[in-house]
């Protein structure tokens, strides 16, 4: 039979999003893939030149709508290093538990989006019933659901509130009860075993090559964590390892994201019982020369910003490196030889953000 | 501090000292590296065979107004140690070499530099656009392109308007 090429996109459920993704299809078996980005480009790079460099906190909280904390505390780390300036120690723990409660929020979404994504229906309603609690968590301490504007550079907006730690460790004590359910409800499911287990394999090699990261790339049995490997605020003094699966395909992919929740819930307990007291800013300078570059795991995968100051209160040029830009040129690898109607569950567990991957 | 050690020992040895226009180690973990564009090549071909670089984290282009940049941020899982490598471009003749040879995943990012910068990277295998549309006519993050205003949210009391 003649191949062809398919559009999935712009408009399809399985983009989760606004990009196409092109497909070239022999019968039911898809030959090759290629995914065409760019609907989301709202020209941040640029945008931030214009503005200084606190205000832009504000913007890189939007490249990501569901991972709005780990985006802008990337962005204030390197600013920090730019700028030469500490966090204070229990801002440094802020960042930690905040980033963590992000990560639970994010994973949750997206195994709500993963859920219908196969047919389980119940992964959407019971993944966001658990992920309220960790938004009203996210409420609590910086006033917003979504797009929080928390991390300053020099620390964090504001402290604490009376009794955040009680508050934390109830949702997580329930949490984990949860989270078995969502276990049992996946893994005994004939369902959705079938359409995961061997499906969209990448191997390790490949996946290095082709600069895939995050737990798409732990999913490959590699145990690379930038929290570990290069550590930043507090992690060096919180105790956790990275969760870490052989086979890459979508099932460990799922096994990945649902393990780390476990590790996010114990660094935040972890966090909170070290959290010294102090003050939870300082003033950075207004201005800026030099140039940094900090990178942080991200709910994603690897995020990087690059950042050169010429003296002025506005950054020379940004440069953002978005895990899901990097690994959505990965797909193709792990599409190919599939059938058609596995598209939308390899592509659902890669965990595609177009908000950061467009920038 | 090993690791970055080794890696600056290796490429002196290998390149020798003039070689470089800067070579030295930023903090813990991180060697930064500035070559002009024509030694490229080599130096990423050395890093990523011989020094274990096997991942590319990103491929940023500047624009210093009289000359380019093309930056790369490489990584080494196995040493755990990161190198910055800043490739000097005539503001000209904005080509350089491209890295797709050597890592696959340099394919988007070096697209994404030549769709809003304009550089081109000689041998990459599909040089399109991947952000804005095929038609554009602009690269929009080089200096000369302008942006509706230098500063957002000017007050009128700043610019001299009263009020």
């Amino acid at each position: 039979m003649a191949e062809m090429w398919i559009n999935m996109g712009p408009q399809h459920p399985m983009t989760h999003g606004l990009w196409n993704l092109r497909i070239k299809v022999d019968g039911e078996t898809v030959v090759d893939a290629e995914p065409e980005i760019g609907y989301l480009h709202r020209g941040y790079e640029k945008i931030m030149e214009v503005r200084e460099f606190q205000k832009n906190v504000v913007l890189t909280d939007r490249l990501c709508y569901v991972s709005s904390i780990t985006w802008s505390h990337c962005y204030c780390l390197a600013c920090e290093a730019v700028m030469d300036v500490e966090p204070p120690p229990r801002a440094e723990y802020l960042r930690v538990i905040t980033n963590e409660l992000q990560r639970l929020a994010s994973h949750l979404m997206w195994l709500a989006a993963y859920g219908p994504d196969l047919g389980l229906l119940t992964a959407l309603l019971w993944a966001l019933r658990e992920r309220e609690l960790f938004l009203d968590l996210l409420q609590l301490i910086t006033g917003a659901r979504m797009n929080q504007n928390f991390p300053r550079i020099g620390g964090v907006r504001n402290d604490a509130p009376h009794d955040f730690d009680k508050y934390c460790r109830k949702v997580i004590a329930h949490f984990r009860k949860k989270l078995g359910e969502h276990e049992k409800l996946f893994e005994q499911s004939k369902l959705f075993q079938m359409r995961t287990l061997g499906v969209g394999s990448i191997s390790r090699k490949d996946a290095i090559d082709w600069g895939v990261t995050g737990p798409n790339l732990r999913a490959c049995g590699a145990a690379i964590d930038l929290r570990k490997l290069d550590p930043y605020d507090a992690y060096p003094e919180i105790d956790f390892e990275p969760a870490v699966e052989h086979d890459g395909d979508s099932y460990s992919r799922y096994k990945v994201r649902v393990e780390e929740m476990k590790t996010s819930c114990s660094i935040i307990e972890q966090a909170l019982a070290k959290m010294p007291d102090g003050p939870y800013r300082v003033k950075p300078p207004r201005r800026a020369e030099g140039e940094a570059f900090r990178r942080t795991e991200d709910s994603r995968g690897e995020a990087l910003f690059y950042v050169i100051g010429d003296g002025d209160d506005r950054p020379y040029r940004v440069k953002i490196r978005s895990p899901v830009f990097s690994n959505i040129f990965a797909a193709p690898l792990m599409l190919r030889g599939n059938k058609v109607a596995d598209v939308v569950a390899i592509m659902g567990s890669i965990d595609v953000c177009v908000g950061e991957m467009d920038k | 501090m090993a690791g970055e050690g080794e890696i600056l020992a290796r490429l002196k040895e290998k390149f020798g000292a003039e070689a470089f226009q800067d070579l030295r180690i930023v903090r813990e973990r991180v060697v930064r590296i500035a070559v002009d564009r024509t030694r490229l090549s080599a130096l990423c071909a050395f890093l990523k065979e011989t020094l274990d670089m096997e991942h590319l984290s990103s491929i940023t282009a500047v624009d210093w107004r009289d000359h380019y940049e093309s930056v790369y941020h490489l990584t080494s899982w196995t040493r755990n140690v990161m190198v910055q490598i800043n490739a000097w471009i005539p503001h000209e003749d904005p080509r350089i070499d491209s890295v797709t040879p050597l890592w696959s995943g340099a394919d988007a990012h070096e697209r994404e530099a030549y769709d809003l910068m304009g550089i081109v990277y000689d041998g990459h295998p599909n040089l399109t656009r991947v952000l804005l549309p095929r038609d554009f006519e602009y690269h929009p993050l080089r200096k000369d392109f302008p942006q509706e205003t230098d500063r957002q949210y000017v007050s009128r009391r700043k610019i001299g308007g009263g009020g």
